[in-house]
């Protein structure tokens, strides 16, 4: 491939490095994972690696701007980046380099209020760059500054705050098991985030009795949040149309142009379904319509990733959901599989990475903390990465049924384990959500959610109510 | 102390799913038994992910059916698992060991990510299907190691087979570990695309029978080549409701 820009050298101990374009040395700075290894642009040694690490270092951020990595006439993604930078927002970063950047965001003065103010600033090539420099530990000091709060009927990534998307999915989307894994979510707490199912079949029918028995389930029990059916774009908007009830509306999304067409998905698309989901009117404390999911390798998975690396490509992706307000973003970082993160080290950096640049960007970050059972991690490194990013003040986690999810084939966190987080570091559930588990009994006075037996009363009315019995 | 899920009205809804639901507390943790019971489930994925399906022991079971060993471009299993496209790929001579057909049908059998479902479903499988084909000229069945679903392509065209069916371990989950899925292409080459494919899924014990299975088989194949051609435009009106489609392998 040509160089698309200028060429950056470093010479370290008579050894000259070249790297042709930005998304080369964007590529070579990245930490090692197996799809930027597949797809053949990894650095060929870690002495490379840390090479294009320093001449990143030295690259002033606006060079992000000058030297797309993706062509501007190619890809709509490129031209939203361009198009929509807040050039007054950057303006107090604008002199720096990448280097310089890192220490500015680490620094005391950057605090939650400058974060918030500067992300409009900040382009996606600018924070992936950023994080390549980072480490574990100062992906999560940084993250933990940033503030991004959505709302619809629950407020959600407010400080101090904790929420979860209850995932109740089953193979065959059978009603009856899907409403009973969603009251055993109920009382360990879940479901703040949103109550989403993945349909196995995404057909209009199938998406519509969801909807309507997710709608009816939370009506009856008066939880105050919202439900989601992870149905194609196209899906969901019939299913509007058909006048079901829609809270919010789900897509898969992707940091290229071309891999977005691969989801079936245009920019143009996903504004229509935002218009459609808004003229519902159904929020209520707020009205971010939207849930994207977004994942490292997906652009490569639909061998639309243009050369440039998964991490650069993540943090666009993320860009084209900050374009859409959305209510609720995240990462399935593990699901992808280990061509592309091979195990619990990659996941769990991958996973850093993610929270860290969508927040840096303003997106309102959770991450589905998971893998598949090729991949070379399990339960503990789950542990591992979901302490960090509850540190690092994640807005929402996923959960399932003992964190084995029967339908998609993978594991993420268990209820238990979003419960134990929230007690562990005395983080809270979305404002309106901890409020109906205090008025249900399912809470006690401090706001935990105590081991109550199965026959206790709070929980049997909870069964009850949602038809159990 | 530990919250026991006993007399309760969790009973009723664990009836209604396989879903791990109900599992009471102990603590904010869970109680040991359903902790073990799951890292077990974890555990005989792991070992199918990572174990070797025998292919002589393979060979016998399908004899006097002939049979071909050949290797994937994937020298081992963690090169398998990083580079999908090296699965996908013959070995450098290995297009050499395989005869020059034509065929009617070429039946693979690959490793994929689940050993156990080879070694459980497989024979039974292709053995069923190879009976209910018996007018058809079949190929030798081919012996593939390291293989992913698209390694039928170059195997298939090597043999100028019409059409071939890849019989190979799916990627476990904790509730079927031994899960087989088989995947028919009519006039494999290399490149072809997934919707060019019919896919039978779900083949093991608790799933769809190996004979069921090759029942739908039998019919997509003499569909296959009745049509000239595989895939989305092969619509699945095989004897029975075929099984749910696999969930997108990307993002849902």
């Amino acid at each position: 491939m040509a160089p698309r820009g200028t060429a950056r050298r470093v010479i370290h101990d008579g050894e000259t490095h070249v790297f042709d374009d930005l998304g080369t040395l964007l590529a070579c700075a990245s930490p090692r994972r197996s799809g930027d290894e597949g797809a053949g642009i990894a650095a060929a040694s870690a002495r490379r690696r840390v090479a294009a690490r320093m001449a990143l270092a030295d690259t002033p951020l606006t060079a992000f701007l000058e030297e797309p990595v993706i062509p501007y006439e190619i890809d709509e993604v490129t031209r939203l980046i361009l198009d929509g930078h807040d050039a007054a927002a950057f303006a107090p970063v604008a002199s720096m380099t990448v280097g310089g950047f890192r220490e500015y965001l680490l620094g005391w003065e950057a605090d939650t209020a400058a974060l918030t103010r500067l992300a409009p600033g900040l382009t996606p090539e600018m924070v992936a760059a950023v994080s390549k420099l980072m480490t574990n530990g100062d992906l999560v000091a940084v993250a933990a500054k940033t503030r991004v709060v959505t709302g619809f009927r629950t407020t959600v990534g407010l400080e101090g705050c904790l929420a979860a998307r209850l995932q109740p999915n089953h193979p065959t989307d059978d009603l009856a098991a899907i409403a009973a894994a969603t009251l055993d979510g109920l009382v360990f707490g879940m479901g703040d985030a949103v109550i989403g199912i993945n349909p196995a079949g995404d057909n209009l029918a199938t998406t519509i009795g969801l909807l309507e028995m997710l709608d009816g389930l939370r009506q009856k029990l008066a939880v105050p949040t919202q439900s989601c059916v992870l149905a194609h774009v196209t899906t969901t908007l019939q299913a509007i149309d058909k006048g079901a009830p829609v809270d919010l509306v789900f897509q898969s999304i992707a940091g290229t142009e071309a891999a977005n067409a691969g989801f079936g998905v245009t920019l143009s698309l996903l504004a229509e379904a935002r218009e459609a989901a808004l003229s519902l009117k159904r929020g209520t404390v707020g009205e971010n319509v939207m849930y994207f999911e977004t994942g490292q390798g997906s652009a490569l998975s639909a061998d639309a990733h243009h050369g440039i690396d998964q991490q650069t490509l993540e943090a666009r992706a993320q860009a084209v959901a900050r374009a859409f307000s959305p209510l609720l973003v995240n990462s399935v970082v593990g699901f992808i599989g280990p061509e592309y993160l091979y195990d619990s080290k990659e996941i769990i950096r991958a996973g850093l990475e993610d929270h860290f640049t969508g927040k840096l960007m303003g997106v309102p970050m959770g991450i589905d903390v998971c893998y598949t059972n090729h991949a070379e991690a399990d339960q503990d490194d789950m542990d591992t990465l979901a302490l960090l990013l509850a540190q690092a003040g994640v807005n929402f986690f996923i959960a399932v049924p003992g964190a084995d999810d029967i339908m998609l084939n993978y594991q993420s966190l268990s209820h238990h384990d979003v419960l134990r987080l929230r007690h562990l570091l005395k983080l809270k559930p979305a404002p309106e959500f901890a409020a109906w588990l205090a008025a249900t009994g399912l809470a006690d006075a401090a706001g935990r959610v105590p081991p109550l037996a199965p026959t206790a009363a709070p929980v049997a009315r909870l069964l009850a109510a949602g038809g159990a019995r | 102390m530990t919250t026991l899920p006993t007399d309760d009205p969790f009973a009723v809804l664990r009836s209604l799913t396989r879903a791990r639901i109900g599992l009471g507390r102990a603590g904010d943790g869970l109680p040991t038994a359903p902790l073990l019971a799951f890292q077990m489930a974890h555990a005989a994925a792991r070992d199918a992910v990572h174990g070797a399906v025998d292919f002589a022991r393979l060979a016998d079971a399908l004899a006097p059916h002939p049979t071909v060993e050949v290797a994937s471009a994937a020298a081992d299993r963690a090169l398998y698992l990083r580079r999908p496209d090296l699965g996908r790929r013959l070995a450098e001579t290995a297009a050499e060991r395989l005869p020059a057909g034509p065929f009617d049908v070429v039946i693979v059998i690959g490793d994929g990510l689940s050993a156990s479902a080879v070694e459980t479903n497989a024979v039974p499988t292709a053995l069923a299907l190879a009976e209910r084909l018996a007018d058809l000229s079949l190929g030798p069945i081919v012996l593939a190691s390291q293989a992913r679903v698209a390694l039928g392509d170059p195997i298939g065209a090597a043999m100028n087979a019409e059409v071939v069916v890849m019989l190979i371990g799916e990627r476990p989950g904790l509730t079927a570990a031994d899960s087989l899925g088989a995947y028919l292409t009519f006039r494999p080459v290399p490149g072809r695309r997934d919707s060019e494919r019919n896919c039978v899924s779900n083949i093991h014990a608790h799933g769809l029978p190996p004979t069921v299975a090759a029942d739908r088989l039998a019919w997509l194949v003499r569909a296959a080549i009745r049509l000239g051609l595989s895939g989305i435009d092969l619509k699945e009106d095989a004897p029975g409701a075929l099984p749910p489609a696999e969930p997108p392998p990307a993002l849902t």
